[in-house]
């Protein structure tokens, strides 16, 4: 193996024709992921966690501009054409969707939906990628799995369906898997099931795993390593237990605050974030949490500030952290 | 105690399914089976479960969308579903209704001022000038403008359309709301300056809240009693503090085990087993993922007894009594 990373992003920068004008949805990302890791992005709707895996997985809409730098395996992605782009799609990088229900088409039997790449992309046969799909039935654990072959998506429950979402995923053995909340339209228990039938292939197979989630809960238990997303930046990156350990950024501290617990007593009044997630075709000079923060001063407001050091291997974007003592 | 708000009586709902082929008998599956609870004036009722736990079906019977196969929804000493169509529309600005998705329940082509006014509109009582006074004062109430009325709901946030969504359910005074899982589309940060709000409107305004969610944290918030939900049965009602820190029924301890905490390296597996054994003829509807089971229960159906006068649970092994002959009965 060479030391070449399996996935190296630097200095990702998308931006968006909007009616508004343009919108800097991504505002310089870097990241790397191995094989065998696990990354999580957590964020509100809007803080562009969303469109990093579209830009990852090159499903941008071809307004968007797109600079800086995606290697898989040291393959340049930014620019790739088309063609070569649905070489990678399903084969090398695949994606598990929110909603099961929409990213499954309800014409057809989920058999040949978890056939397809594997005859575009394998060029197997129909009778062995009927075989090789049943195989990915049972390793996703969908229950009566050969009588399902021939089912139709309205047919199964919702943990269902996204056991076969992820069945497909996995069809060519990807190296990377992006999961966009793949568990927020399902039930906790059902949600506890998907999100340790995800680790464990992630496991197994030694993929590299980049999961999106607005719930700290689920990124506490299911990644290794965590960014926080902010207005299209990271604002807080670090190995999960130092994050929590720490919760260095204003925002992280918010949205940790904001959780309703168990535990709580009746009556409790949830910290809030005052304010909104800022529209990204106006987000403000300097930091882009500074309107909704309490510790935010004329500073803040004017130049975007760099990632800081708080604990090995772990940084945030806060002007004020040598002031962490507060509480 | 004074007669409660609102009594469900033996509530049961039936959907008949698509026949699989031709000639196969019409298979029927029970979404309610027999529910019976009541909820007090001013207070809050939170209802938990799984999907396809019967919650969404209790909201559309007790907003009487639909019509029970059996039992009643009695709101202030009347049965909803004896009325006929004139009164019905007269009772409803008695209890209104706030929808999971705040994206899908406005209609993108109305100003809010005609959202939120449409229940008064379908009323019929008051003049235009009453009702945009009214549609004002609602707007003010939720944390919105009065100016916002002329707006369009693209013009939104989320939590901002769910405060829009509040206001259009408050604005006939009802004294109930039925809130379909109000929360669980939004942002977490925006997530809690609803529930807030929903916590001040009740100090405020006296409302009370059915409120359906799958999370137990939200309800552990808001609710001053829950009941859970499995396959359209109760099979575990109390207080907030009893439930969640003394779980009598294994189904609520699995779903309690099942809630992510943030709490780093904590992993947890296996809570529950992934099939539900459909059907234990005759038996406990959870003998096929409960870890407590023994012989009996897949034999006799739990009913619903009592723990302590707080605390209600439909098991057979749960509290240690075990096989307490007296306590059970096979519900039809």
């Amino acid at each position: 193996m060479s030391s070449t990373p399996l996935l190296d992003v630097q200095d990702l920068c998308v931006t968006l024709r909007t009616a508004r004008g343009p919108a800097a949805a991504l505002r310089g990302l870097s990241f790397r992921i191995e094989r065998g890791q696990t990354l999580g992005l957590i964020g509100e709707s809007g803080c562009g966690k969303s469109l990093t895996a579209l830009a990852l997985m090159g499903l941008l809409p071809d307004s968007a501009q797109v600079s800086g730098s995606m290697r898989l395996q040291g393959q340049q992605l930014v620019g790739l054409p088309e063609d070569d782009w649905c070489r990678l799609r399903g084969h090398r990088m695949a994606m598990v969707f929110q909603e099961p229900m929409t990213a499954l088409n309800p014409l057809h039997p989920i058999g040949r939906q978890i056939a397809e790449s594997l005859r575009l992309h394998k060029r197997l046969d129909a009778r062995a990628a009927r075989a090789e799909a049943l195989r990915l039935l049972q390793q996703v654990q969908l229950p009566q799995a050969e009588r399902r072959l021939d089912a139709y998506p309205h047919q199964l429950s919702g943990g269902q369906r996204q056991r076969v979402v992820i069945a497909m995923a996995l069809a060519c053995g990807p190296d990377l898997l992006i999961a966009d909340e793949p568990t927020t339209a399902l039930d906790v228990t059902i949600q506890r099931e998907v999100l340790d039938l995800i680790a464990q292939l992630v496991q197994d197979l030694g993929m590299a795993l980049l999961l999106i989630s607005h719930d700290l809960g689920v990124m506490a238990e299911t990644v290794q390593r965590m960014m926080v997303m902010y207005g299209g930046q990271v604002v807080e990156s670090g190995a999960t237990a130092s994050v929590f350990e720490h919760l260095a950024h204003p925002y992280t501290q918010g949205l940790f605050a904001a959780r309703p617990r168990l535990g709580l007593p009746r009556g409790h009044r949830l910290a809030t974030i005052p304010g909104r997630v800022p529209a990204l075709a106006d987000l403000p000079a300097g930091c882009a949490f500074a309107d909704r923060c309490g510790r935010a001063t004329q500073a803040c407001r004017q130049a975007t500030p760099p990632l800081v050091p708080v604990a090995d291997g772990h940084q945030a974007r806060c002007i004020h952290l040598s002031e962490a003592a507060w509480a | 105690m004074s007669t409660p708000l609102l009594q469900v009586t033996k509530l049961t709902k039936r959907y008949t399914l698509p026949r699989a082929h031709l000639l196969a008998a019409p298979t029927e599956v029970q979404a309610l089976q027999g529910l019976s609870f009541s909820l007090q004036a001013g207070r809050s009722l939170g209802v938990v479960g799984e999907s396809g736990s019967g919650k969404s079906t209790l909201a559309r019977l007790v907003m009487a969308l639909e019509s029970p196969s059996s039992g009643s929804v009695t709101l202030d000493g009347q049965d909803l579903h004896a009325l006929d169509a004139a009164a019905l529309r007269q009772a409803r600005a008695g209890f209104q209704m706030v929808f999971q998705d705040p994206f899908g329940s406005l209609d993108p082509r109305q100003p809010v001022g005609r959202i939120v006014a449409e229940p008064l509109a379908a009323q019929g009582v008051l003049s235009r000038a009453e009702q945009a006074e009214r549609v004002g004062a609602m707007l003010d109430a939720v944390g919105l403008h009065a100016a916002d009325a002329d707006k369009y709901p693209h013009e939104f946030s989320g939590g901002q359309r769910q405060r829009i969504a509040i206001a259009r359910a408050l604005v006939t005074s009802p004294r109930l709301i039925v809130a379909d899982e109000p929360v669980s589309a939004l942002d977490v940060s925006v997530q809690a300056q609803v529930l807030n709000l929903m916590q001040d409107l009740q100090d405020r305004l006296g409302v009370t809240y059915l409120f359906i969610s799958h999370d137990l944290a939200v309800v552990d918030l808001v609710c001053d009693e829950v009941i859970v939900l499995y396959q359209g049965r109760v099979v575990e009602q109390g207080s907030p503090e009893t439930l969640f820190n003394h779980a009598a029924h294994p189904y609520t301890r699995a779903l309690m085990a099942a809630v992510p905490r943030a709490q780093p390296g904590a992993r947890r597996r296996g809570a529950v087993a992934a099939v539900p054994w459909l059907d234990a003829p005759g038996g406990c509807p959870f003998v096929g993922r409960c870890p407590d089971r023994v012989a009996h229960c897949g034999q006799a159906r739990p009913a619903l007894r009592a723990l302590d006068d707080q605390h209600g649970v439909a098991c057979h092994v749960a509290g240690g009594s075990q096989f307490n002959h007296s306590d059970q009965e096979n519900t039809p």
